[in-house]
């Protein structure tokens, strides 16, 4: 299926997909840091890769990222993004430490963590959901420019086409986001031949064709 | 003086006094020529290392290193460059994950970079500096006035190579 032609009810399909697995994301989290937790109302919407970059607030922008490879039922990959300011707020959450100098290898190690639990409890809630079995890689923290980070994620997709369909999901801490930064996100970009195999999963695969 | 900007799997060509640029080189390689006679730079951002890993009938030139370089080769001639002259530089191509096993999606940065030198190769194209591999990504900005091209990290001092 070419990802940029899904028709805007299998947008919505895929809208509830994500919220499906936010939803459980931020049960996660929330039980962690004992805070209301909530993922905002998800965005599911094909972007050229060049506003993708832009959309995280531009390609040099540093951030810290958790990335998944997903094999199985579906396959893709997973990013558990975070600006800089969302994250300290973040390590002070978990561990009270002020986090103003920099990173330390405990603030980044909460990271990864945070966005293990994240992205591992967004798989299980998507897995029951589609009734696939989803193989998750080990989560690599990465910290870098975001255009470096998410390019290589959408390498995948690249091979297809020029525009991907991000489902995206913010992040908000006690309704509110976590810094000014309010950057972050949870990512899932199916490569493109699983698209059909959700809305198959969904019993949906000939609805709303455009 | 103006700076261009190069997206993700674009290209493009400039003239004395500008610059071309490209942000957030990961495992992505960014590649350059430049001819010091005529001070022309082009810059071409390569995400994919061969055109045989497209699917689908039409694809963009600039994604893909075995398109890309001599896509932009064309574009260098079609403003005045003369080939004989030209000198390439590379940059990018790191691993920004590391997920243990050994797939491919993993090596793509360094599949990208040995795919680039295999083009260029085949143009007759001499490679004069690269800063390439690591774990993090660049920014590049090639100057036409010298040909120097300038290499940024976050957290690194700034190259010039």
């Amino acid at each position: 299926m070419n990802s940029a032609a899904l028709s805007d009810f299998h947008l919505d399909v895929l809208k509830e997909v994500s919220n499906i697995g936010a939803g459980n994301a931020a049960t996660s989290l929330s039980s962690l840091l004992g805070r209301t937790v909530d993922m905002k109302v998800s965005k599911v919407l094909p972007m050229p890769f060049n506003e993708i970059m832009e959309y995280v607030g531009g390609a040099e922008r540093m951030i810290l990222s958790v990335f998944v490879r997903i094999e199985g039922g579906i396959s893709g990959n997973m990013l558990f993004i975070m600006g800089t300011e969302d994250a300290r707020a973040m390590i002070r959450h978990m561990t009270g430490a002020s986090g103003e100098e920099g990173f330390t290898e405990m603030g980044l190690s909460v990271i990864h963590e945070v966005g293990n639990i994240m992205i591992g409890s967004y798989l299980t809630a998507l897995s029951d959901f589609l009734g696939f079995e989803l193989t998750p890689s080990v989560p690599s923290l990465a910290m870098d420019m975001a255009g470096a980070i998410l390019a290589f994620s959408l390498s995948e997709i690249g091979r297809t086409s020029d525009t991907a369909i991000v489902i995206d999901a913010g992040l908000l801490l006690d309704g509110a986001a976590l810094s000014e930064d309010g950057a972050s996100h949870i990512f899932l970009l199916p490569d493109p031949g699983s698209f059909d195999r959700i809305f198959q999963a969904l019993g949906v695969a000939g609805h709303g064709g455009n | 003086m103006a700076v261009i900007r190069v997206g993700i799997a674009e290209g493009g060509v400039v003239g004395h006094p500008d610059t071309i640029s490209t942000l957030g080189l990961g495992s992505c390689v960014g590649v350059t020529l430049y001819d010091d006679r005529k001070r022309i730079g082009g810059m071409v951002h390569v995400m994919l290392p061969s055109t045989e890993l497209a699917r689908g009938e039409a694809f963009n030139k600039a994604k893909f290193a075995d398109s890309a370089v001599p896509d932009l080769l064309g574009q260098m001639i079609r403003h005045g460059a003369d080939q004989r002259r030209l000198k390439a530089k590379l940059a990018g191509g790191a691993q920004m994950f590391s997920y243990g096993g050994e797939d491919s999606l993993l090596k793509i940065g360094a599949r990208n970079v040995d795919a680039c030198k295999k083009a260029l190769k085949s143009l007759g194209i001499p490679i004069v500096a690269e800063d390439t591999g690591g774990s993090w990504g660049r920014t590049i900005e090639l100057c036409t006035e010298t040909g120097m091209l300038e290499v940024r990290a976050i957290g690194r001092d700034k190259k010039q190579i």
